[in-house]
């Protein structure tokens, strides 16, 4: 008779839970937020304060990489989709064949710092240096002005939107279509602290993470666009007036053009209270231009 | 009516069994759907011994053996390591320790088993590749061999229980026997209760190689994920699990991209398959 009341709890259980879950799936408006891991933090940052002023409206944010929110938005599981790099071509085809017109909004800018260890002398390169690095043209520090070391280069990895970010913008030098390749020697670390870790234990270590990651404990290379070009460290200003070469925007896509409290939440994003969280996220508002 | 009632609840009990079988058979389909579709345009031996993996290339390559010889050098230095020290433990807890002890260092193996890879993944990387670094000289810490030791952490538990079971299992008869013929403790250990335990041994090693073979975040944490073909442990590593987890969340879907994530699944499945079967084998057979 024991394994009969055995069954019975569980039954009630079940009911309790099913119960428990039905009340959730009715509440009043969910908003699904899904996408870029660079963005995580600041929708997150967005979607708290947003829900404190409007409190019948719930979002759940989720990482998982760009792909996989944009995926997400063409099955029609998420809302939004957070995105560190423009949709794809094939991406938007997809969408139109599930009868989605994909909305594009520009949300805050990233400025990409070139970090290096404290103890490394070097202290400026320019955008075809580090392609070199990147590539494995360049493998050792005293081509570009440093120690007769080896260069450990780090790299962030392919599901980061980061990572194509920089593979199209520093390696190909703009040409998103270019033969460069990170060299296979390049590690790959599956996170930005990673990064900034092994930066600063590795005296011959070179990476990449966005701007609001950076910590005293490395150091920011000053990157010049071209030969000849000055060379510009990485700050909020140089990003915002668009001289530091290394920036790009980050998005949000929505199925249909956006209605309701899916708009709200946007324009609540590109208010000046949503830019003024970018900011204090560590990323760069918008601003005029 | 009661035989009635018996009858649901066998028939409930059967669909239960077939269920489970359903559900390898369906992850199956689904894997070799989405995994074969790649070899439409790329041809298999350029998958599977191309020596480059460089996805988001124009054109890109899809060669797994650089990830192949990652896992299998990350699974190699753990089993290294874990075998003797998983032995040498099961045979403590087994054989030598008192019945007092015994239940402790059960406990504390089985408590090992259930710490979250992503803890020991941590650890490894803030306390293990600083030491890895530094011990060898190393640019970087994050290698082959840092990830082997931490997996070897994660493997420990599973062959541990499985092997102390195989070496209690050993009917008390043949120790005795041993014994009685004036063998030491130690010569009764490796001359009979080894060799009787064999099958059961050899069996908690392939479960144990296949856990290390399916880990994927202490991995992707610790071995530097470079997809170079490896020459050492003592450089950075690319396994095959953590390209899946690394690269699924940002592939186009669709694209050859996500067809060759998937191929490297159905190898990975394939794998764990095959050493599943041979657990299997080794612990059948003694049995007939």
């Amino acid at each position: 008779m024991k394994t009969d009341r055995l069954l019975k709890v569980m039954v009630v259980a079940f009911s309790l839970f099913c119960v428990g879950v039905l009340p959730v799936q009715a509440k009043e408006k969910m908003i699904q937020i899904k996408g870029s891991d660079t963005i995580v933090n600041l929708s997150q940052a967005w979607a708290e304060a947003f829900m404190t002023e409007n409190p019948q409206v719930s979002l759940a944010v989720t990482g998982g990489g760009s792909g996989t929110g944009i995926a997400a938005l063409i099955n029609g599981t998420t809302d939004i989709a957070n995105a560190s790099r423009k949709i794809k071509k094939k991406e938007l085809d997809d969408a139109q064949k599930s009868g989605y017109y994909p909305e594009e909004f520009k949300v805050a800018i990233d400025a990409l710092a070139v970090i290096v260890n404290p103890a490394n002398p070097v202290k400026e390169l320019t955008i075809d240096q580090l392609s070199g690095i990147f590539t494995g043209k360049i493998t050792n520090w005293n081509e570009v002005g440093g120690k007769n070391e080896k260069i450990l280069v780090l790299s962030r990895e392919r599901n980061s939107g980061t990572h194509v970010y920089f593979l199209e913008n520093v390696l190909r030098k703009g040409n998103e279509k270019g033969p460069e390749q990170f060299a296979p020697a390049v590690l790959m670390l599956p996170s930005s602290e990673a990064i900034i870790n092994e930066t600063s234990t590795s005296e011959s270590a070179i990476g990449y993470d966005g701007l609001g990651y950076v910590t005293p404990k490395v150091k920011t290379i000053a990157v010049a666009a071209k030969n000849g070009d000055p060379f510009i460290q990485p700050s909020k200003e140089t990003a915002t007036n668009r001289t530091y070469p290394i920036w790009r925007f980050l998005y949000m896509y929505t199925g249909f053009k956006p209605r309701g409290e899916i708009k709200a939440f946007i324009d609540f994003a590109l208010s000046k209270k949503g830019q003024k969280i970018v900011e204090e996220m560590g990323f760069v508002p918008l601003g005029e231009k | 009516m009661r035989k009635f009632r018996e009858a649901i609840i066998e028939k409930t009990i059967l669909l239960n069994g077939f269920a489970c079988i359903l559900f390898v058979v369906l992850i199956f389909v689904f894997l070799a759907k989405d995994g074969l579709t790649l070899f439409r345009t790329i041809a298999i031996q350029d998958f599977l011994f191309g020596q480059i993996w460089s996805p988001l290339a124009e054109p890109p390559q899809f060669g797994i053996l650089p990830l192949f010889l990652g896992s299998l050098f990350v699974t190699v230095g753990a089993t290294v390591i874990s075998v003797p020290l998983g032995m040498a433990c099961a045979i403590f807890i087994g054989e030598i320790a008192p019945r007092w002890m015994r239940e402790v260092l059960k406990a504390g193996v089985e408590l090992l088993a259930a710490i979250p890879s992503i803890v020991i993944g941590f650890i490894g990387m803030t306390m293990l590749g600083p030491v890895v670094k530094s011990l060898f000289h190393l640019p970087t810490g994050l290698t082959a061999v840092t990830g082997s030791i931490a997996l070897a952490f994660m493997a420990i538990p599973t062959m541990v229980s499985i092997m102390e079971d195989a070496i209690t299992s050993v009917p008390r008869t043949y120790k005795e026997g041993s014994l009685a013929l004036g063998a030491t403790h130690w010569q009764t250990i490796y001359r009979v209760i080894i060799p009787a335990a064999s099958s059961g041994i050899v069996a908690a090693i392939m479960l144990g190689i296949g856990r290390v073979i399916g880990e994927t975040m202490a991995v992707m944490m610790l071995t530097g994920n470079a997809s170079v073909m490896p020459k050492t442990i003592l450089a950075p590593v690319r396994t095959m699990t953590a390209t899946i987890a690394a690269e699924m969340g940002e592939t186009v879907r669709g694209s050859e991209h996500y067809f060759a994530l998937f191929a490297i699944g159905l190898v990975l499945f394939g794998i764990t398959f095959l050493i599943n079967f041979l657990a299997d084998m080794a612990r059948h057979r003694k049995k007939k």
